[in-house]
């Protein structure tokens, strides 16, 4: 049998990808743990993120930092867009609102009028070659065992500082005056109103910052793939809910944590099942096999928000008196 | 704290609507229906400044929708308001707030997953430290959150709320979350404090150092509208007593005579249809919680020529 699944599904704790993974989740966190907005649409910032990103210096040609430029500016016209409507409305149109916008996103991008820019229902290939001619690795294998690729390695190097430097942003402001009025505002916005504060003004600030972070994550994304809708489903948003639960909705570090071990399980299950698939232990095809690692993922996060609420790094006082 | 004389509050005879002599809040025309049913419909009142008014009335009567209307938390179908002379009608919740104005509410608002001295720094006013990019420099709002810590901290002692200082407001129990919501309002230097029902589920070892809080309050030149069906307090500490019934300012008076006015007895009455008022039971229960001493004498009068009958 062949065990070196084993130490490639560890190896995708630091990958690109995963790192993407995590800087969405802390856009999320900021959303949903922080601030209390219930956003079912973070996959579709990380479209508009990963659209602006690579067709702007695609189709447009821009040169790198005015691409990642796009994608700020991009995102924060998304947050605006579905925020003013709906933030001063219920909790629950905003989730209503998020979930099909990133829906929209999706399909546009998908229709044929559109293809000569996005590329239609196959994408966009290549939107990761600005950024990979700055790589300073030359060609070859890193890291031993996980056989990363140069350009694997200079997107983790930069993705993970990315996310850092996230952690950073988001530690600050929650330490600070302005994460104490938008903790108040997940508590009781209510409160916070009658206390003087701009709660619209603050939720808005909110939904563009988590929005930022989930469309840098969507340009991130990309660098090891290409640009394809459909990865932009309903599913993402709840890979990234998963994520965050995992870690914990109201720290800082968990979605790191959380989406290492999204990662690491879900390949590690599909290593195990295709082990079992090829020697005939269990009574599955290879295509089952696919739908299988995430019913794992799915019964280990029940699991999860039954005996540990607060996820791995979260405090259990505030699962106890959540109102 | 000595009352106010009623004579200093008043320009005019006793009656619903009364003008003050010195009036903080001036409302006219204020209605508010939901669906088809009218909750406020006040034609004019006059909150007096520097006193402590008690706004009373049967359950239902309006008193919340009305505190949510002057505050901004509601929109009435019509009518005008002043704030120490400002319009404030259509004025966002947070910017009355900031103007002097603020609330409790009858279902208290503690922040449970922020700390005790956390929910206190929220009550403060804008300031650097909470705008997005200033937020993110400490050397510019560090100064400004020490001194606030520090009058968050005199307050906590005068609340007897120290001890929790760290603790999360969700594990507080109901009147010290009464006293943390009041305290909080207070951070901000207020100029008038309108409390829903304060004293509403909070142990009668507390009712009192509340109110003196309150009169507190009126010492150190604020004004106090507050809501409270328990007579005993509202006789205890208020200057003046505005009541209430099916959306309408029924009367206004002094507490010692306002329950003995006809329109308020037949205000209670009104709301307790479902009491069998030719029970003189049910009589006596209307008279408790209205804390009439006219009616609870008429009534025990009545009990004993019964008594006598049946004899
Ligand atoms: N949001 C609302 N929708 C419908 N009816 C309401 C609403 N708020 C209050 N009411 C009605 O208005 C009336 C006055 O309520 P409220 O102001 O809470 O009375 P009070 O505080 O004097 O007990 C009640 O009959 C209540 O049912
Ligand atoms: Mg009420």
């Amino acid at each position: 049998m062949d065990f070196n699944f084993i130490p490639l599904a560890f190896g995708e704790a630091i990958s690109p990808t995963t790192a993407a993974y995590a800087l969405a989740t802390i856009g999320l966190v900021v959303h949903f743990g922080f601030t209390g907005l219930v956003n079912f649409g973070q996959a579709g910032f990380m479209a508009i993120g990963g659209y602006a990103f690579v067709v702007t210096s695609l189709q447009f040609h821009w040169p790198l930092p005015f691409a990642i430029l796009a994608t700020i500016v991009c995102s924060v016209i998304f947050a605006f867009l579905l925020g003013l409507p709906t933030l001063r409305l219920r909790a629950d149109y905003l989730s209503i609102v998020t979930i099909a916008a990133a829906e929209i996103v999706r399909l546009s991008v998908k229709t044929p009028e559109l293809t000569g820019l996005t590329g239609g229902a196959t994408g966009l290939n290549g939107g990761a070659e600005d950024f990979q001619a700055l790589n300073p690795f030359p060609n070859g294998q890193y890291l031993g065992p996980l056989h990363m690729t140069a350009s694997d390695l200079w997107a983790a190097i930069c993705g993970w500082a990315l996310v850092l430097l996230a952690c950073l942003l988001v530690w600050a402001l929650m330490r600070s005056p302005w994460g104490r009025i938008v903790k108040g505002i997940r508590e009781d916005e209510d409160a916070v109103r009658a206390l003087g504060k701009n709660v619209f003004s603050y939720k808005m600030q909110a939904l563009v910052l988590g929005g930022v972070l989930g469309g840098l994550a969507g340009a991130l994304f990309i660098l090891p793939r290409s640009l394809q809708p459909d990865n932009y489903g309903t599913q993402l948003t709840f890979f990234l809910y998963t994520i965050m639960l995992l870690g914990g909705a109201t720290t800082i570090f968990g979605p790191l944590l959380g989406a290492a071990i999204f990662w690491v399980v879900l390949s590690l299950s599909d290593g195990l099942l295709s082990l079992a698939v090829t020697n005939h232990i269990l009574p599955i095809t290879s295509t089952q096999q696919g739908p299988i690692r995430f019913i794992i993922v799915g019964l280990a996060l029940m699991l999860l928000v039954i005996f540990r609420p607060q996820g791995i790094l979260g405090k259990k006082a505030e699962v106890f008196f959540r109102a | 704290m000595p009352k106010t004389d009623v004579n200093e509050l008043i320009a005019g005879p006793v009656a619903p609507g009364v003008p003050k002599k010195n009036p903080i809040v001036v409302a006219d025309g204020v209605t508010r229906s939901f669906g088809g049913f009218t909750a406020v419909n006040v034609e004019h009142v006059e909150i007096p400044a520097n006193a402590i008014t008690a706004l009373i009335g049967p359950n239902g009567a309006g008193k919340t929708t009305f505190f949510n209307l002057l505050t901004g938390f509601d929109k009435p179908n019509e009518g005008r308001w002043t704030f120490l002379g400002q319009q404030q009608y259509g004025v966002p919740a947070h910017k009355v707030a900031r103007r002097g104005m603020v609330r409790t509410f009858q279902l208290t608002k503690a922040l449970n997953l922020l700390s005790v001295i956390d929910n206190m720094l929220l009550g403060a006013p804008q300031r650097a430290g909470e705008r997005f990019f200033a937020s993110l420099v400490p050397s510019i709002w560090r100064q400004q959150e020490e001194s606030l810590t520090e009058k968050a901290d005199e307050l906590l002692k005068k609340f007897k709320l120290d001890a929790k200082r760290e603790d999360f407001a969700g594990s507080l129990s109901g009147g010290q979350r009464k006293l943390l919501e009041m305290a909080r309002a207070l951070m901000s230097d207020p100029k008038m404090v309108m409390l829903d029902e304060p004293m509403a589920g909070v142990n009668p070892a507390l009712t009192q150092s509340l109110l003196g809080h309150i009169l507190d309050l009126k010492k150190e030149g604020m004004t106090v509208l507050f809501v409270e069906h328990d007579m005993h307090v509202v006789r205890e500490i208020a200057d003046w007593v505005i009541v209430m019934a099916e959306g309408r300012i029924v009367a206004e008076g002094s507490p010692d005579t306002v329950m003995d006015d006809p329109a308020v007895i037949e205000a209670y009455l009104g709301a307790h249809h479902d009491t069998d008022l030719g029970d003189v039971r049910g009589q006596q229960e209307i008279a408790k919680d209205m804390e009439s001493d006219l009616i609870k004498h008429e009534i025990e009068e009545e009990i004993e020529e019964e008594a006598a009958d049946g004899r």
